[in-house]
C-alpha cells in the first residue's frame, strides 16, 4: 500500500515553512504558459544550424560554403576562421596547479578533436533552411589517430588528443590527509583492494539547450536568453570572450528544462549565437538537437580507480589510498578538471578513517568534456566508499552494518574534521541508519532474502550510508565566489518582492522562499513574488548548481529581511514615540507594549516609507534591503539508502523490490519539494546502476547519441519509495538547512549496486562494473553456475 | 521549391488555415505557425513524448507527423485543456502531487495522461506507469507523477 | 529535428497510389504511420523526393472476420489491433503483441502495414505473423498477389514487397487461445532484443522470433522437438526451447551480444510456450 505522505497543505494555515505547499511555479507550467528559450520569439529573429564533425580526431583540409550560401534565405556561413578571433576561449573556470590546457575556441580551427565538434554555424530565416545549409557545407577531413580509453591514454605510444600538448595528461592532482598513510598500510592485518570504474553519463535533461541573442547597435547592449544554471557567471565571463562589457549585457535563463550539471557551463554557442547577433544585426536563435545534446552537451562521471583499504582483523579501517584515472574528454569545460578533486574532498564518506591518499589523473580523449553531472564527484566517492565497505565486510566476515557504524563520528563528534581536510557542520549518522532500517523492516528483510535464497532465487539487500557536500559554498574553496545576493522590497502596496541570485530550474525555490519570506515578513504567501535568472532584474548571483539553493540563496534572503524588518522597526518606533528597543514585531504587525495600544501593520508602515512625509531624520525613504551572504563552511547532508533486489537468474534483470530513503538535509522547508528533489535524484541512481552509459566506439563515434541508444528510466522501472527523514541542523545558516537537489544521486547509487552484488555473493561474485546491465549480470551467474 | 500545401486544421476549437510546406511538422505547425508553444520538442526519434498532443482525441507525437496529415482532423494541445479557465482534473493531479520540477515534459506527460484516462477511468498504479511509457521525465523520477494521475482519476471518479 | 523538402501526395486510392510509386520508383516513399520514416527524415538518413501518403486511402482500416480467417486492413493501427475484440476473441496473439509494441503515442499512430514492410530485425509484428502463418496481401502494377509469412522477411529492412508494391491486407487464422508472446526489450528504444510468438494448436506448436537476426524467422528446431508430442512437460519445453536460435547467425551490438541474444530467444520460447499453456 502506498499513501501520501504529505497531504497537501492549506494555503491559508500559516506557518507556511515547513509545510507541503503547492508550487507557485506550476500554473503556468500545466497550463503550457512557461517561456523556454525555444519559445522565444522576437521580430527580425533568424536561426542557426551548427555543422558537427563525423570524426573523432581529423584535420580540416578545406571547408567550401559555397552551396550552403547559395541556398535561397541562408543568411550567412561562416567556420572557425571568421568567428574564432571575436569570440574569445571558452573558459575553464577551474584552478589546477600545473594543468595544461589545449585553448578551446567556439567553432573548430584546423582540426576537431570530437564527434560533434561544432566546425561550421549556418544562418536562415527558418531553422529548416538553417538545417538544409549545413548540409550543403563541404568540409574535406583528413582522418587522425584516435584514442577514446582513458587507461590507454596514459600508456606511452598513446594517439593524442592534443598533439600540441605533448602528453594526454591534463593534471595530476595528489590528496593526501590525516595521519601517515605508509604507516596505516604497515600496521594492517590485511589490504582490501578493489577496482572500481564509474561509466560515462549522459545528462539527458528534456529541454536541451539553447540561446536567443538581441544585441542593440546603438545602445551596445546585448540581451542572451540561454538554458543555463547560470545567468550570472555567464554574465561574468561572457564579456571576455566577446568585448560587450559586463554592464551592456544582460542574461536571461528563462523557463529551463532541467540541467543536472549539464547546463552549469558557459559552452561555445552562447558567445557564437551572441556574436553572430551583433554580426549580422538581428536577433539570432540556435536550439541544440538530441543528437546534439547527446554528442556536445557536457557528459558525467567517467572514472575508474584501483583503491586499496588498510584494515585490523576486527574490522579497524586504518587507511584508504586511491588512484583514479578521469576522463576528461576532449577539451575542459567550466569545471572539467575540479569534478575529480570533488571526489576527493569525500572519499571518507561518513567514516572515520585515519589517513587517506589519493591520487587523480585528468586525461584527454578523443570524447565530448566530462563536467559536473547531478552530484559531480561526490556520487563517485560515495559509490567507491559505500563499495569498499561492503567488500571489507564481506572479506572480514563481518556485518556491513555494523561495519559501517563502527566508523561513524558520535553526534557529540561535531564538528567533525575528516581526513580529506573537511569539516562536516553536523551529523547523526546512527539515527539515520536506524530509522532506514526501521522503515526497511530489516529482520524480516534479512528472512524474506534467506528464505529467496533457500528457495534458490538470487536475492540482495544493499545498503549505502552517505555523506555528501552541499550549499556551495565557502568563496576561498570555489572558482568564482561562493556567496549569494539576494533583494527584498516591501512595495508601497505592502506586497513583497523578493530578488535572488540563484537560478531555479525546477527545484521550487519560487515557492520555497515564498513560505520563508511570508513567514519571517507575516504576509500572506500570494502577496509574495520571487524574481530570479536574469541579470538586469538580479544584479548579482551565484546561481544554482550543488545544492545551494536554499541553504546559501535562502540564506541571503533571510539577512534582506532582518534588515527589512530592523527599518521597518525604526519607522514604527518613531510613529509609537518610542525606541526601536521598545518595538515588537511578530506576525506582521508591529506593537509596543506597555508604551502605547497602538498596532501598525504593513500597508500603514510601507505607505509611511514610501509617502516619506514623516520619518525621522536620517531614515531614508523606501523599505528594501539587499545582502550577500558568505557561508562559512560547507554543509553536509546525509543519510541511509536501503535497498531490495531480485534477479532473474534467465535474464538478468534486476528488479528493485524494496527501496527504503530516509535523508537528512536539516528542516525541510516544502516536505513535498524535499520529497520529489529525492525520488528524481533516485531515478538517476537506477539509471546509472542498471542501464545507463555513454559509449564510443574505439574509432570515437558516439554511439549512444539519441533516446533510441541511451536509455535513461522511464516510469516503470521507478519502484514504490519508502522515503523518511531526520532533522539534524546545519550550524552554517540561520534556516538550517543542508540542501537535497543532489542526495537521492549520491545515496542511492551504492544502495542499489550493493544490492545487486549482495545478490550475486552467493555464488563468489564479488565484482562487476557499472551499469549492471542484464547481460553483464547474467553473464556473471553463467560463469559461477 | 515543393508547392505548399493548404490545410485545414480544428486546433483547441478554432479553426486554422495555412499554405503550409509538406516538410512541416506538426509540431512546429502547432508552435510556429499557431502560436502554441506549450508544446515542446525534447528529441528527434519519437521516444520523449515532450511533444504529444491529442488528434481526433488519441495521443500522438506531433513530432512525427506532418502538418499536412493532420489536414481536417482536431488537435487538442495543452492549452485548450482547460475550460473557461478552469483546470482540467489532470492538470489540477499534476498540481497537487507536485508532478512536475522544470515543467519541460509535462504537457506531453499531461496530454498522455488525459488520453490514458480517457481508455480506462480507474488505472493501477502499474497501468498508469505503463501508459506513461512513451513520456520522459528526467526531474521527479515518475512517483509524484503516477501520484498525480491516480489523483486525477479519483476526482474524476468522484465528480 | 527539420526534414529535408518532398512533394507530398495523397491519394485516394490503392491505384492511385500504385500509379504514383510505379511514376516515382526509388524517389518515392510512402507514408503510412510515419514511426519509422519520420525520424529517419528528420534525422536525414532517409529523404524521399515524393511522400505517397496513403493515410487517407477508404477502407485500409478495419478488421473483419472472413471464413476461418481474421482480415486486418494494412492501415490499421497498432491500438486498433491491441483493443479488438475481434482479434482478442478469436486470435489474441497479434493483438498481445501489438500492445508490446513501442508506446501508446506510436500505437495510435503506427500501422500494421507500414511496420511490416520496414522489416525492422527488432519490430514485434513478424514474431507473431510467423508464428501464425499469416497472409499478406499486396497490390502492385502486376496485380494482385499473396505473400506468406514465411517468405514475407527478406533480410535486414527488406521484406518481400516490392517498391512499387502497397500492402492492403493481412490474414491471420482463428487460433485457439494457447498463444503468448514474450519479449525482452531494448532498454532504450523498446524495440525487442528477442521476442517469442507462440502459437499451440492441434497441428502442433509454430514459434515466431524477432529481434535475434537479420530477419525474424520460424524456430523450426523447438517446433521439430515438439511435434507429435501429446504432453508438453516443463522438461521437454526446456530442452526444444534451447532450439530456438539453433544455426540462427544471431545479431550483435552494444544493447546484446550475439550470445545474449540468442540465450534470450531461448528463455523466452520457453516463457512463451508455458504463458499459451497457462492459457488452455
Amino acid at each position: 500500500m502506498r499513501r501520501r505522505r504529505w497531504p497537501v497543505a492549506d494555503p491559508n494555515t500559516t506557518p507556511y515553512v515547513g509545510r507541503a505547499m503547492k508550487r507557485i511555479e506550476d500554473p503556468r507550467l500545466i497550463r503550457g504558459e512557461g517561456t523556454y528559450t525555444d519559445d522565444l520569439r522576437l521580430p527580425g529573429m533568424v536561426h542557426a544550424a551548427i555543422l558537427r564533425s563525423p570524426h573523432a580526431h581529423a584535420r580540416i583540409r578545406k571547408i567550401d560554403t559555397t552551396a550552403a550560401k547559395a541556398i535561397p534565405g541562408v543568411v550567412a556561413v561562416l567556420t572557425g576562421a571568421d568567428v574564432n578571433a571575436s569570440c574569445g576561449l571558452v573558459p575553464c573556470a577551474a584552478a589546477i596547479p600545473d594543468l595544461k590546457a589545449p585553448k578551446h575556441t567556439v567553432l573548430a580551427g584546423d582540426r576537431v578533436y570530437f564527434v560533434g565538434h561544432a566546425v561550421a554555424v549556418a544562418v536562415a530565416s527558418d531553422p529548416y533552411i538553417a538545417r538544409d545549409a549545413i548540409e550543403a557545407i563541404d568540409v574535406d577531413y583528413d582522418p587522425l589517430p584516435v584514442v577514446t580509453n582513458a587507461e590507454d591514454a596514459v600508456k606511452i605510444g598513446s594517439p593524442l588528443t592534443h598533439p600540441d600538448l605533448g602528453s594526454n595528461v591534463a593534471y595530476t592532482h595528489n590528496v593526501s590527509g590525516g595521519g601517515n598513510i605508509d604507516e596505516a598500510f604497515r600496521k594492517a592485518d590485511r589490504i582490501v583492494k578493489h577496482r572500481l570504474y564509474h561509466q560515462r553519463l549522459t545528462p539527458m535533461p528534456i529541454e536541451p539547450r539553447g540561446v536567443v541573442a538581441s544585441y542593440h547597435t546603438g545602445e551596445g547592449t546585448l540581451t542572451l536568453w540561454t538554458a543555463t544554471q547560470i545567468p550570472h557567471l555567464i554574465r561574468t565571463l561572457l564579456p571576455g570572450m566577446i568585448g560587450v562589457p559586463e554592464n551592456k549585457m544582460r542574461i536571461v535563463a528563462p523557463e529551463v528544462g532541467g540541467g543536472f550539471g549539464a547546463k552549469l557551463n558557459v559552452y561555445p554557442e552562447e558567445a557564437l549565437i551572441a556574436h553572430l547577433a551583433m554580426r549580422l544585426h538581428t536577433p539570432v536563435k540556435w536550439i541544440e538537437s538530441r543528437r546534439d545534446n547527446a554528442a556536445a552537451t557536457i557528459h558525467g562521471r567517467d572514472q575508474v580507480g584501483e583503491y586499496e583499504v588498510a584494515v585490523k582483523n576486527d574490522g579497524t579501517i586504518l587507511g584508504l589510498k586511491s588512484k583514479t584515472i578521469a576522463d576528461l574528454g576532449s577539451y575542459l569545460q567550466l569545471l572539467t578538471p575540479a569534478v575529480p578533486t570533488l571526489t576527493g574532498l569525500v572519499l571518507t564518506g561518513c567514516y572515520t578513517i585515519p589517513a587517506v591518499k589519493m591520487e587523480i589523473v585528468g586525461v584527454y580523449t578523443n570524447k565530448m568534456a566530462t563536467d559536473a553531472y547531478r552530484g559531480a564527484g561526490r556520487p563517485e566517492a560515495t559509490y567507491l566508499i559505500e563499495r569498499l565497505m561492503d567488500v571489507v565486510a564481506q572479506e572480514l566476515k563481518i556485518d556491513r552494518l555494523d561495519l559501517r557504524l563502527k566508523h561513524f563520528p558520535a553526534p557529540g563528534d561535531f564538528p567533525f574534521p575528516t581526513s580529506c581536510g573537511l569539516v562536516y557542520d553536523s551529523g547523526n549518522y546512527a539515527a539515520a541508519l536506524t530509522k532506514a532500517k526501521q522503515l526497511a523492516n530489516w529482520d524480516q528483510l534479512l528472512k524474506d532474502r534467506a528464505a529467496a535464497r533457500a528457495a534458490g532465487k538470487l536475492s540482495g539487500i544493499g545498503v549505502s550510508t552517505y555523506v555528501e557536500i552541499c550549499a556551495m559554498g565557502p568563496s576561498k574553496a570555489m572558482p568564482a565566489g561562493g556567496w549569494e545576493w539576494g533583494c527584498v522590497r516591501m512595495e508601497i502596496s505592502a506586497k513583497v518582492t523578493v530578488i535572488t541570485g540563484v537560478s531555479p530550474h525546477g527545484q521550487g525555490q519560487e515557492t520555497t522562499f515564498a513560505q520563508i519570506v511570508a513567514d519571517r515578513v507575516g504576509v500572506p504567501i500570494e502577496d509574495v513574488v520571487i524574481l530570479h535568472g536574469d541579470t538586469s532584474v538580479a544584479h548579482y548571483g551565484r546561481d544554482t548548481y550543488g545544492s545551494r539553493g536554499t541553504a546559501v540563496g535562502g540564506t541571503a534572503i533571510v539577512m534582506c529581511i532582518d534588515k527589512m524588518i530592523a527599518k521597518a522597526k525604526t519607522l514604527a518606533a518613531h510613529l509609537f514615540e518610542t525606541t526601536s528597543d521598545h518595538v515588537v514585531f511578530e506576525n506582521g504587525r508591529f506593537t509596543s507594549p506597555g508604551v502605547t495600544n497602538r498596532v501598525i501593520t504593513w500597508p500603514e508602515l510601507a505607505g509611511e516609507f514610501y509617502v516619506a512625509k514623516n520619518l525621522p531624520p536620517g531614515l531614508e525613504p523606501g523599505l528594501e534591503a539587499s545582502s550577500f551572504f558568505e557561508p562559512q563552511n560547507f554543509t553536509f547532508p546525509f543519510g541511509t539508502h536501503i535497498c531490495a533486489v531480485d534477479l532473474d537468474r534467465d535474464t538478468g534483470h534486476v528488479k528493485i523490490t524494496k527501496y527504503v530513503a530516509v535523508d537528512d538535509c536539516g528542516p525541510q522547508i516544502n516536505p513535498l519539494i524535499v520529497e520529489g528533489q529525492v525520488q528524481g535524484g533516485i531515478a538517476h541512481s537506477i539509471g546509472q546502476v542498471l542501464f545507463e552509459q555513454t559509449i564510443y566506439n574505439e574509432d570515437g563515434q558516439l554511439v549512444t547519441g539519441e533516446f533510441m541508444d541511451y536509455a535513461i528510466p522511464r516510469a516503470h522501472d521507478i519502484p514504490d519509495y519508502i522515503l523518511g527523514s531526520t532533522v539534524t541542523p546545519s550550524p552554517i545558516n540561520p534556516l538550517g538547512v543542508k540542501g537535497v537537489g543532489e542526495a537521492g544521486t549520491i545515496g542511492a547509487t551504492p544502495a542499489i549496486a550493493n544490492a545487486v552484488m549482495d545478490a550475486l555473493e552467493p555464488l563468489g561474485i564479488t565484482h562487476m562494473n557499472l551499469p549492471m546491465t542484464p547481460e553483464k549480470v547474467w553473464q556473471a551467474i553463467k560463469t559461477k553456475t | 521549391m515543393p508547392m505548399p500545401f493548404h490545410i485545414h486544421v480544428t486546433v483547441n476549437k478554432a479553426d486554422q488555415h495555412h499554405d503550409v510546406e509538406p516538410r512541416l511538422l506538426l509540431v512546429h505547425y502547432l508552435r510556429d505557425v499557431c502560436g502554441l508553444t506549450g508544446t515542446h520538442v525534447g528529441c528527434e526519434t519519437s521516444l520523449c513524448g515532450a511533444c504529444t498532443v491529442l488528434v481526433d482525441g488519441k495521443a500522438v507525437k506531433s513530432c512525427t507527423m506532418f502538418a499536412v496529415q493532420a489536414d481536417g482532423s482536431s488537435v487538442t494541445t495543452i492549452e485548450g485543456l482547460a475550460t473557461n479557465g478552469q483546470l482540467h482534473a489532470v492538470q489540477q493531479g499534476f498540481w497537487e502531487c507536485h508532478g512536475l520540477q522544470c515543467g519541460f515534459c509535462t504537457p506531453g506527460m499531461i496530454m498522455t495522461s488525459v488520453a490514458l484516462l480517457a481508455r480506462n477511468a480507474a488505472p493501477s498504479r502499474e497501468q498508469i506507469a505503463e501508459g506513461l511509457r512513451g513520456n520522459l521525465c528526467r526531474c521527479t523520477g515518475y512517483s509524484h507523477i503516477i501520484d498525480a494521475v491516480n489523483h486525477a482519476a479519483k476526482a474524476v471518479a468522484r465528480g | 529535428m527539420f526534414p529535408a523538402h518532398f512533394d507530398y501526395v495523397r491519394p485516394a486510392t490503392v491505384e492511385e497510389a500504385v500509379k504514383l510509386l510505379a511514376k516515382h520508383g526509388d524517389d518515392a516513399k510512402l507514408l503510412t504511420g510515419g514511426h519509422s520514416l519520420i525520424p529517419a527524415m528528420k534525422l536525414r538518413l532517409a529523404r524521399p523526393q515524393v511522400v505517397v501518403d496513403i493515410g487517407r486511402i477508404a477502407n485500409l482500416s478495419y478488421i473483419r472476420e472472413t471464413g476461418g480467417a481474421i482480415a486486418i486492413g494494412a492501415m490499421t493501427t497498432h491500438a486498433d489491433i491491441e483493443a479488438s475484440k475481434t482479434l482478442r476473441d478469436k486470435s489474441p496473439l497479434l493483438a498481445e503483441t501489438a500492445s508490446h509494441i513501442g508506446d501508446a503515442q506510436v500505437r495510435n499512430k503506427g500501422t500494421i502495414g507500414g511496420s511490416l514492410v520496414h522489416a525492422d530485425p527488432a519490430a514485434d509484428y513478424p514474431a507473431s505473423i510467423l508464428a501464425l502463418d499469416a497472409e499478406i496481401d499486396v497490390v502492385g502494377p502486376r496485380g494482385k498477389r499473396t505473400i506468406k509469412a514465411v517468405d514475407f522477411f527478406v533480410d535486414l529492412l527488406q521484406s518481400a514487397v516490392a517498391a512499387d508494391e502497397i500492402v492492403t491486407e493481412i490474414r491471420v487464422p482463428a487460433t485457439a487461445k494457447t498463444v503468448a508472446y514474450v519479449k525482452t526489450e531494448q532498454k532504450a528504444s523498446g524495440f525487442a532484443l528477442a521476442g517469442a510468438a507462440v502459437v499451440i494448436g492441434p497441428g502442433g506448436v509454430r514459434v515466431g522470433i524477432t529481434g535475434v537476426a537479420a530477419t525474424a524467422y520460424r524456430a523450426a528446431g523447438v517446433e521439430k522437438a515438439l511435434a507429435g508430442q501429446t504432453s508438453l512437460t516443463p522438461d521437454l519445453i526446456a530442452r526444444a526451447s534451447a532450439q530456438a536460435a539453433a544455426g540462427v547467425d544471431a545479431l550483435g551490438d552494444i544493447h546484446a551480444s550475439p550470445e545474449f541474444r540468442a540465450h534470450l530467444a531461448q528463455v523466452n520460447t520457453r516463457r512463451a510456450i508455458e504463458k499459451a499453456l497457462t492459457r488452455a
